[in-house]
């Protein structure tokens, strides 16, 4: 099954309460993703830095003075901000893929969620309203965000098989359905050069557009692309820098809400995830059409 | 049970036994509807607050009318059995899914697979319907004011389809002996599902349940046809090559 979410919002003055939001609409479709939850929510890109977010099953062993030693490895300086499992690296742009390799060989068990100058990505196993406990989701402030209730079934129940998936910068997916060729689209992704962290579907269909913008596509276009290239059924519903889309396979059996105001506009799996709105009662509220694609940009 | 005349289901509402459920549980209510016996004098209800519910007003075998102020989630009046529900919003997937008898009412859209499997009695709904709109239906008449998606009336059986708007892609595929009746454009025909022509008697059972549905301004000669070449109710010896 799975529930999918996403906001973005049109009005500044809703930032500080994106993570709040969020996390209503998320707990809302609990019953639709019992065993894992997750969100990725963009603030506005800082310019001067990037970041990067991990993941440890032993925090307090791997995040224990890693600052320190990742500064000295990169020769830059690096900040450690942790959450729980989770922790956000604040260091230069550039030093992004130093860090990433630095990580490896400083703490080799540690697990890259994503990276880039907006997202921060938050996953963990366990019932949507304990993952959001666990990171203060309800705290977080953004422009815009995603997350994902998870009812496994393509692979197992751990906390890298649980969405959002995130292969290039910034760019992260959530994904209600199931792909039937994602063996072979991994295939010949990672002769391209992509690397895969899990067995998952999902994670194919993430890595898909991110091989396509890398090729010089737009996500627009790059979402097209999963109408011909990807077989199966889905709901994805993406998460940029500054955009945010959503596109339905073309037998479209995984539900999909939309509402748009002045204010927002929010995607749920059902209408459920969306009455906690603010103005739902007025907003435009449709259902998107199959095989086509929707996008918006800041 | 005579098939319920929409149009004139005005109702009295102000002795209605109301029913908020940010107070109280979906199963309380659909407790206190299946609780109710025939003759009993509480044939007005209305629901509060069903935000997006799933499963509001199930099972309903009764004739009451029951008003749901707001949208509401999968399977609202599923197996309705003489229910007059009406829902003023829209209606997630699974809407009125196995009808036996009366009617529901849509004031919004319907998501997908509306009065799928549906035996009897009238689904109307005002705005769109989604993807497989009477899918499989078995005897139910559904009348939609707006348009339809792809896949509907997907192996229907018997019972009507009225659309005023337009229809999506393989309307009608392998249909049996359901009646398509479609105003606007038809996206495609799915496989064995032909137009056909509109007799006097056809115009005239459309005009009546146009009525039934409460739909005006609407003339039944504006409409065309569908339903089933028949090609595929026997294997034909041909086709044995494919297997």
């Amino acid at each position: 099954m799975c529930g999918i979410v996403g906001l973005f919002l049109k009005d500044r003055s809703l930032e500080p309460k994106l993570g709040a939001m969020l996390s209503e609409m998320l707990i809302c479709l609990t019953d639709r993703g019992p065993d894992s939850a997750g969100i990725a929510i963009y603030g506005a890109p800082a310019g001067n830095e990037a970041k990067i977010t991990i993941q440890s099953a032993k925090p307090e062993h791997d995040f224990r003075g890693l600052d320190a030693e990742l500064a000295k490895a990169i020769g830059a300086p690096v900040s450690v901000a942790v959450k729980s499992t989770h922790a956000v690296i604040r260091t230069a742009p550039d030093k992004v893929d130093t860090a990433r390799e630095a990580l490896q060989s400083l703490r080799p068990d540690i697990r890259i969620m994503g990276a880039g100058e907006a997202v921060e990505i938050y996953k963990e196993v366990g019932l949507p309203e304990a993952v959001v406990e666990r990171f203060d989701v309800r705290s977080m402030t953004g422009t815009h965000g995603i997350g994902h209730t998870r009812m496994a079934t393509e692979s197992a129940v751990t906390t890298m098989g649980a969405h959002p998936f995130s292969t290039g910068a910034d760019q992260c997916l959530v994904h209600n359905g199931s792909l039937s060729n994602h063996n072979n689209v991994r295939r010949e992704l990672v002769r391209e050069g992509m690397k895969f962290e899990t067995e998952n579907d999902t994670e194919v269909a993430a890595a898909y557009l991110s091989s396509k913008i890398a090729h010089g596509k737009n996500l627009g276009e790059a979402l097209e692309g999963t109408l011909s290239d990807l077989d199966g059924f889905f709901t994805f519903v993406v998460g940029t820098k500054n955009g945010f889309g959503v596109v339905r396979d073309p037998i479209a059996c995984k539900p999909a809400v939309m509402a748009e105001t002045d204010q927002y506009v929010a995607f749920g799996s059902e209408y459920r995830a969306l009455t906690k709105l603010p103005g739902i009662d007025n907003a435009r509220v449709w259902e998107p059409e199959p095989a086509t694609v929707y996008f918006w940009e800041h | 049970m005579p098939a319920t005349n929409v149009s004139t289901a005005q109702r009295d509402q102000s002795h209605a036994r109301v029913f908020d459920l940010a107070a109280l549980s979906l199963r309380e209510l659909n407790q206190a509807l299946h609780q109710l016996t025939p003759g009993s004098n509480e044939t007005a209800w209305e629901v509060l607050n069903p935000k997006g519910s799933h499963s509001v007003a199930v099972g309903v075998d009764q004739p009451v009318a029951i008003d749901v102020r707001g949208s509401v989630g999968y399977y609202c009046g599923g197996m309705n059995a003489g229910g007059a529900i009406t829902v003023h919003g829209s209606a997630g997937p699974g809407v009125g899914e196995n009808m036996m008898s009366g009617s529901i009412v849509i004031k919004g859209d319907a998501s997908q697979y509306a009065g799928a499997t549906g035996r009897g009695g009238l689904l109307v709904i005002e705005g769109n319907a989604s993807s497989r709109c009477g899918i499989s239906m078995k005897g139910i008449d559904i009348v939609v004011h707006g348009n339809i998606g792809h896949m509907s009336a997907f192996m229907a059986q018997s019972g009507n389809l009225v659309v005023l708007g337009d229809a999506g892609d393989a309307l009608g595929d392998s249909i049996y002996e359901a009646r398509l009746f479609v105003r606007g454009k038809v996206e495609s025909l799915g496989a064995d599902c032909i137009a056909k022509e509109m007799r006097p008697e056809h115009l005239e059972f459309l005009q009546g349940l146009l009525d039934r549905a409460g739909v005006t301004g609407v003339k039944a000669s504006e409409f065309k046809r569908y339903g089933s070449a028949r090609k595929l109710y026997n294997f034909n010896i041909d086709n044995a090559d494919a297997y």
